[in-house]
């Protein structure tokens, strides 16, 4: 009994000291955690994969899990840097700072939020004031908009996202969105259900645009990059990194490098974002 | 000697009791949290609005946390769900063990525990792509995603495991029940109907509670189908969100310890309640109808 024991105590330290040593060889390399909004996610995959290419020996590991989640990853100190696609909450900035984590702010792409429909729908264009009474439930009818003799599916973000509360501002004014209103988890799903669905609008970041949807101007300006880079299109958000204090050392060069015209910014405009510069 | 087995047996003796409490111990666990992480809401919003309030705007100003709509998204789920599946699962375990051949059986049987592996999500994206824009072109409807797909989708979910589990049970009718039955003039209908499923019905109702009780915790599909509008339907063809497509959507941006986390954290309690008061009345209801003697199982 005793023999075995002591055996069994002579592995486990044996199984620690390898810990050990495993764990300082891992901790040599560089690494940055990004966690955060799944609407950033591909700015943030496109940054490190140029990042590591530019310094191999950093790996940058990044997840998703919405911006709420990233901010408290940030303040809980499990991640590097917090990617979000809103402003941070007065809450969450109270909650950091009781912990002693003071989060800072960068704007590192622009998004801009299109209302999409079927490509058969014949309305491409749509007031503002028309899109709130749509989300309202108040038009109930695509021939009241000038459109065919169909009733309007209304899809709509979970009502917490970034995309939802960027929507919910601008387009709604703060106003309670139809309770018939069809809630949808991602970008993905809105894009496959308006696709598919001829009655339907929804509205989805400008980088999910593709062929099987059509784009609808607001008060006649047209949902394009140039349009959202120089402000005149209504629905835009900026998106951000959020780090803990001022960045230093490997986080204040990953910041660098994203912000670069050249590097980062370059890399921004092919994800199908909006770059700022 | 004698003292050493006696401690031995002992040790092991612990270790199974261990083992046997862990289940109840993190059941314990999880009840305990979820009863301390959402009963914070309740400092906000009455038990009354909260349960029967038919608005749910948690992140709107002033927020409205009533969850009825929910409520009614998941039971209307799992009613339709359960309408179509439980008649479909006992009728192909009838068929497998009492009506089809042998040969055919050995090809059915693994075939439908097969579907019974596929993952939520592929069955959920089935939904998504083929099945919401078949049942918007067919019956014209506004959207495909709603209350039906989802139900169908579930159905599909809980069929191969009411199916399975049911097989088991009226293939272990023991043979002389039924040839009792025979002999005495009953044809192979009466049979079935009189003597084997009454004899089964035990493991049949296991069955159906196992199926079901997937169906009413069941995310993913959810999720993906059922078209998330947080009304209380008044057609099987309108969008409904059930409880945990409302918790899996929201968890991930509400920030913590808000009233808003604490909300999603009081609806999975009552997602924990609505699941264990389901399967205390589903247990009864198997004790009192459970058959003794030769038949029971």
């Amino acid at each position: 009994m005793k023999k075995h024991a002591r055996r069994f105590f002579r592995i486990l330290s044996l199984a620690a000291a390898a810990l050990f040593v495993f764990g300082v060889g891992v901790s040599a390399a560089e690494r940055i955690s990004i966690n955060g909004s799944t609407t950033v996610l591909p700015i943030s995959q496109i940054l490190a994969e140029g990042y590591m290419d530019e310094y191999p020996n950093v790996n940058v590991s990044i997840s998703g899990g919405g911006s709420g989640n990233g901010i408290r990853a940030l303040v809980d100190g499990t991640t590097d840097i917090a990617q979000s696609s809103r402003w941070i909450r007065q809450s969450e900035v109270e909650n950091a700072v009781d912990n002693g984590h003071f989060p800072v702010p960068f704007a590192i792409a622009l998004d801009a939020i299109i209302p999409v429909v079927h490509p058969d729908n014949p309305v491409d264009n749509l007031s503002l004031d028309q899109l709130k009474a749509i989300y309202e439930g108040k038009i109930r009818n695509w021939k009241d908009v000038g459109g065919e003799d169909r009733s309007i599916a209304i899809i709509s973000r979970d009502s917490d996202s970034g995309t939802y509360v960027v929507w919910n501002d601008i387009v709604l004014k703060g106003a309670r969105p139809s309770p018939r209103a069809q809630l949808l988890a991602s970008n993905g799903a809105i894009t496959q259900e308006v696709s598919g669905n001829r009655n339907a609008i929804g509205y989805i970041g400008i980088g999910y645009l593709n062929e099987n949807l059509k784009a609808v101007s607001l008060d006649g300006v047209a949902p394009t990059y140039d349009n959202a880079q120089s402000g005149d299109f209504p629905v835009s958000r900026t998106l951000w990194f959020f780090t803990d204090d001022w960045p230093k050392g490997e986080i204040l060069r990953f910041i660098n490098f994203a912000l670069h015209p050249e590097k980062g910014q370059k890399l921004v405009g092919e994800t199908g974002y909006v770059p700022l510069y | 000697m004698g003292a050493k087995r006696r401690a031995k047996e002992l040790l092991i003796h612990i270790f199974f009791l261990v083992v046997g409490a862990s289940g109840i111990i993190v059941l314990t666990l999880i009840l305990l949290f979820l009863i301390m992480e959402g009963l914070p809401v309740f400092d906000t919003v009455s038990v009354r609005a909260f349960l029967f309030g038919t608005m749910w705007y948690p992140t709107h100003y002033p927020p409205d946390f009533g969850i009825l709509a929910l409520i009614a998204g998941s039971a209307s789920v799992v009613v339709l769900s359960s309408l179509l599946a439980i008649p479909l699962g006992i009728g192909s375990a009838i068929y497998l063990a009492e009506i089809a051949h042998p040969k055919v059986r050995a090809v059915i049987k693994p075939t439908i525990e097969l579907i019974e592996g596929l993952p939520t999500v592929v069955i959920g994206f089935f939904g998504m792509i083929v099945v919401a824009p078949f049942l918007q072109e067919t019956f014209g409807l506004t959207t495909g995603l709603n209350l039906f797909n989802a139900s169908v989708m579930l159905a599909f979910m809980a069929v191969p495991t009411i199916a399975s589990i049911s097989e088991d049970a009226i293939y272990g009718v023991p043979a002389h029940m039924k040839e009792g039955s025979m002999a005495l003039g009953a044809t192979h209908w009466e049979t079935i109907a009189r003597v084997i499923l009454p004899a089964s019905l035990t493991g049949i109702s296991t069955a159906v509670i196992l199926g079901i009780s997937r169906a009413i915790g069941e995310t993913m599909v959810v999720l993906m189908v059922a078209g998330g509008a947080a009304i209380i339907p008044e057609s099987i063809f309108d969008p409904v969100r059930p409880m945990p497509a409302n918790i899996a959507a929201e968890m991930g941006n509400a920030p913590f310890r808000s009233d808003h986390y604490h909300a999603l954290f009081a609806i999975g309690l009552v997602l924990f309640v609505f699941t264990f008061v389901f399967n205390m009345i589903a247990a009864h209801l198997a004790q009192k109808h459970k058959q003794v003697g030769a038949a029971s199982l």
